[in-house]
């Protein structure tokens, strides 16, 4: 055996640590690109499709009464939010209550406003200048509001007997007649 | 004589004018009730909420309505003896947790502030270990600047090939 094999053998193989701290990030890393997958889908998703079930949600009334969107199933469901502040919602406003007052005797069809992102006083005030009868309530945590994943107000949603979505109004109705024939078109189903 | 009558009630009348320059602002001031909220204080809270529908405006400087009613309810709560977080969970009640400019301190909020200083913790191991590997002296083998060449045997073939060519030149 030569000189030089016997050096190789002889050498010292540096001792091989446990690389914990290496792991430990990799594994941090993994889970804060799963978090953030998971924040970003959440975010991507658009609003509730046309023909999708509409998430079950409660509203609890400015007089207090809890409404509650299953409880709702059998009937058509005129969604609509709006807020004090929204210029545009005062446009459809009128429109709205009258509608409610032509389809509430028979009790096929229920109206309900959530008001978002708004303050109280001044909410009841908006109710009482247009003399809105149909259930009215706040968003509290814009919970209902965060689920259908709204653009901004006023938007309403018509869900059919199935707690289907089956149409969505982006901004104010132009007339009594563009609400009548989508309430109709679901109460024809 | 008349001038001299004039002269003391004119003076008078100056003295009376000054004053009431003094103090007319300061009747004006003492007017608002002593128990209302300042605008200061208003905008103390508002600063730390953010309102939906105006994303990534402080209520302090937004300009919108919806804006102004929020920062009239402070005011009102602020009137009716509320503290700061008591107004602030009220509105994170209302309107939800994302009205807070700072996330409150459960659930995945926690990341926001654990990730930050475990990231800038990481850096500074990532630097002390790459400084540590730089200051680490060279081993023999790799080095190849202040080690001598060892020399080669003067019989080797290419060697004199090359001498004999750079003697040509």
């Amino acid at each position: 055996m030569d000189e030089n094999s016997t050096e190789t053998i002889t050498e010292e193989t540096p001792t091989r640590r446990p690389r914990w701290g290496r792991i430990l990030v990799w594994v941090g890393l993994m889970v804060l690109l799963v978090i953030l997958a998971l924040g970003l889908q959440r975010t991507q998703q658009g609003p509730i499709g046309i023909g999708d079930r509409v998430p079950n949600f409660t509203l609890t009334t400015f007089d207090g009464e809890q409404v509650e969107l299953k409880d709702l199933e059998g009937k058509v469901v005129v969604l609509n939010f709006w807020a004090s502040w929204c210029k545009p919602c005062e446009q459809e406003a009128e429109d709205l209550e009258m509608a409610w007052r032509q389809y509430q005797p028979d009790g096929e069809v229920v109206f309900l406003g959530v008001d978002y992102v708004d303050t109280e006083p001044e909410a009841r005030a908006y109710l009482a200048k247009f003399d809105i009868t149909y259930p009215n309530g706040p968003d509290l945590g814009t919970r209902i509001s965060q689920a259908f994943r709204i653009k901004g107000v006023p938007e309403t949603y018509f869900i059919d007997r199935n707690n289907t979505l089956q149409h969505v109004q982006i901004g104010p109705f132009s007339s009594l007649a563009q609400i009548q024939a989508n309430i109709d078109e679901l109460l024809a189903q | 004589m008349m001038l001299r009558t004039i002269k003391p009630l004119l003076s008078i009348t100056l003295l009376l004018l000054a004053l009431s320059l003094i103090f007319v602002p300061a009747v004006f001031a003492q007017e608002g009730d002593p128990g209302a909220p300042t605008d200061d204080e208003v905008n103390a809270i508002a600063k730390q909420l953010y309102c939906p529908v105006c994303e990534n405006i402080p209520l302090d400087v937004c300009g919108t309505q919806a804006c102004a009613q929020w920062r009239e309810l402070i005011r009102e709560k602020l009137s009716q003896g509320w503290s700061e977080d008591q107004i602030k969970n009220y509105f994170v009640e209302q309107y939800g947790d994302r009205v807070l400019a700072a996330p409150p301190a459960r659930g995945l909020n926690w990341l926001v502030y654990i990730i930050p200083p475990l990231a800038i913790l990481l850096g500074v191991y990532i630097l002390y270990q790459a400084f540590r590997a730089m200051q680490r002296p060279t081993s023999p083998e790799t080095s190849t600047n202040d080690t001598p060449s060892p020399a080669l045997p003067p019989d080797d073939e290419y060697v004199a090939r090359l001498e004999e060519e750079l003697s040509k030149r």
